[in-house]
């Protein structure tokens, strides 16, 4: 468990995190989104116990993090941004140094080093010096690195940050995997990432906490959710002055007319499902219509209202 | 018990450190070179005929000088400047477990470097018959130097993430450390400053503790002023290292 109380982190005069407050729950895949310089690193450093707060609590499983670093940082598997790694060290020399300062000594270390980098898929480069390795290979040794204690919290700041997308994919499936029983907290600026593998979601800003949420809360706040793109085949009639009839629709537009064949986007009133009524009327009018879709909603939509807006939202998760 | 082995954890990694890079040997090869030239060239060891070795120690902490900061600039610069000092501090490792496994590795490797001049004595032998004892409290004063150049140099390393600027501070102060009690400088003070002055300073002097162990007088007052140079040293760098700014 996590718990985060008024946390302050202030630079001289620049206030980096102003006023943060959170808790989260084992099972948790957090995501802590926000733009470039918004105190993502910063409040991440501080539940790793590597930058003293200006004010505030960190508490992670019951641990005081300010008064007890050490205590607390067995509980957590900490990934900095971009991946600092001994450069001149091996793959395994790397893991096996990382695992003794984690207290593991002999056989229950080797071990369990050799178990990591099969989970890792690390095997086959553990002799190659870690300056050598490619940047997805070198982004599995940091991800590995937080394993080997087998910790209960995860802190990993932008873990994608930089990869390949089929490097991306093979991280998020790691993370994936590892989110059992686990709290995960990411930080990261793309929000695909926090699409394809949270279940909840902060926003950050300036150093403030706007939103706190889930992924499926989130598109709904998007301007465009529920949005009905409709393609219909409808001979001699005019579609878009019959369905702006409904009284869900706020609006009907036309994009697309030839011939017979029109493409209208619907846009409801108060984002309600429009699918039925509109097919209701098609039918009734015995129109054909061939593809139909609602717009899921957009987190960059929302991401971009939040981030921009100086009001907060708070909403408990 | 868990504090030591991460002691040891950060000593063996850093030890392994100076032998990952060509930057050991080429160390050992030119403190060799440099002690043997100082030793039989300059001082003219062999020409003097005397089986003692006080023409050999006389150079060490002009050796230690630029040697000492070259092997300590990187203990903490470096961590600085490829950001795995977040990945030590934050892998349940206290800084002064960290501070003293990197002080032992380097003070270890340092140890190593100085037994390699094993033929400089054994030349000793072969030209008279050495005070053996003498030479071994020679030695003992010269790893206590090093330690305490050390200590220095680690202090100057943990300040900046550039190893230049670590290396020259640390010479800087290495330097007053050495003239603040070299005879010669002495010497100069006291014709317009107090005695009771000239005297207190060169008591923070490495020079005098140095020369009174290296004649063979082993006292507890030499040992107790190089282990709180270190001691001192050790808990700057640890007030500089815990005070962390994240940069
Ligand atoms: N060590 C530091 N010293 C001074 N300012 C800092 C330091 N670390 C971060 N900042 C500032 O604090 C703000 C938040 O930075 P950061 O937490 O790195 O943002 P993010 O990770 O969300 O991109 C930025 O304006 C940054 O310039
Ligand atoms: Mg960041």
């Amino acid at each position: 468990m996590i718990k985060v109380e008024h946390l302050v982190k202030k630079f001289g005069l620049r206030t980096a995190v102003d006023d943060v407050s959170f808790g989260v729950e084992k099972g948790t895949v957090l995501g802590f989104l926000g733009p470039n310089g918004a105190g993502k690193t910063t409040t991440i450093r501080m539940i790793a116990g590597y930058l003293p707060p200006t004010s505030g609590t960190v508490m992670v499983n019951g641990v005081d993090v300010v008064a007890n670093p050490v205590a607390a940082q067995r509980q957590i598997g900490y990934m900095p941004e971009n991946t600092p790694l001994y450069d001149d060290m091996t793959v395994s020399g790397f893991l096996r140094f990382i695992a003794e300062l984690r207290g593991l000594r002999g056989k229950a270390r080797d071990q369990r080093v050799a178990d990591i980098m099969e989970r890792c898929m690390l095997t086959s480069v553990r002799h190659q010096p870690v300056d050598t390795l490619s940047k997805g290979y070198r982004r599995r040794t940091g991800l590995a690195q937080t394993l080997l204690h087998d910790p209960a919290v995860l802190l990993l700041d932008e873990p994608t940050e930089g990869l390949d997308p089929n490097q991306k994919q093979v991280v998020r499936e790691m993370i994936e995997q590892m989110a059992k029983d686990k709290i995960i907290m990411l930080s990261t600026h793309v929000l695909e990432e926090v699409e394809a593998l949270c279940t909840r979601i902060m926003i950050i800003s300036e150093g403030r906490l706007k939103l706190d949420s889930t992924p499926e809360d989130l598109k709904k706040r998007s301007a465009s959710y529920n949005t009905l793109t409709l393609d219909v085949v409808a001979p001699g009639a005019d579609p878009a002055t019959v369905l702006a009839q409904i009284p869900d629709v706020a609006q009907v537009d036309v994009v697309q007319r030839a011939g017979d064949k029109h493409v209208l986007r619907l846009i409801p009133r108060d984002k309600q499902s429009l699918a039925v009524s509109a097919i209701e009327v098609a039918t009734q009018h015995k129109w054909l219509v061939t593809e139909l879709r609602a717009d899921p909603g957009r987190l960059d939509d929302v991401f971009r209202d939040v981030t921009t807006t100086a009001d907060v939202i708070r909403q408990s998760a | 018990m868990r504090v030591c082995n991460q002691v040891r954890a950060v000593a063996k990694r850093e030890w392994s450190a100076y032998f990952n890079s060509p930057v050991a040997y080429i160390f050992i090869i030119i403190f060799l070179a440099l002690a043997g030239f100082f030793t039989f060239s300059v001082s003219n060891f062999y020409e003097a005929g005397q089986a003692d070795l006080s023409r050999f120690f006389f150079w060490h902490p002009w050796l230690y000088l630029i040697l000492v900061p070259a092997v300590a600039m990187r203990l903490w610069a470096e961590e600085r400047r490829l950001g795995t000092m977040e990945l030590l501090f934050t892998s349940a490792v206290t800084p002064g477990q960290a501070i003293l496994g990197k002080w032992l590795a380097a003070w270890a490797f340092l140890a190593l470097a100085l037994a390699l001049t094993f033929p400089i004595p054994l030349t000793a032998a072969w030209l008279g018959q050495p005070d053996w004892g003498v030479i071994a409290a020679g030695y003992v004063a010269s790893l206590l130097l090093a330690g305490a150049y050390l200590a220095v140099g680690m202090f100057t390393s943990a300040l900046t993430r550039n190893q230049v600027i670590s290396f020259i501070l640390a010479v800087v102060l290495g330097l007053f450390l050495i003239l603040a009690g070299f005879q010669p400088v002495t010497e100069l003070l006291s014709q317009w400053a107090p005695g009771w002055l000239v005297d207190g300073v060169a008591a923070f002097s490495f020079m005098p503790h140095y020369e009174a162990m290296q004649r063979g007088v082993l006292d507890l007052r030499d040992f107790v002023y190089f282990g709180s140079v270190v001691g001192f040293m050790l808990f700057l760098t640890h007030l500089v290292l815990g005070n962390r700014s994240g940069r």
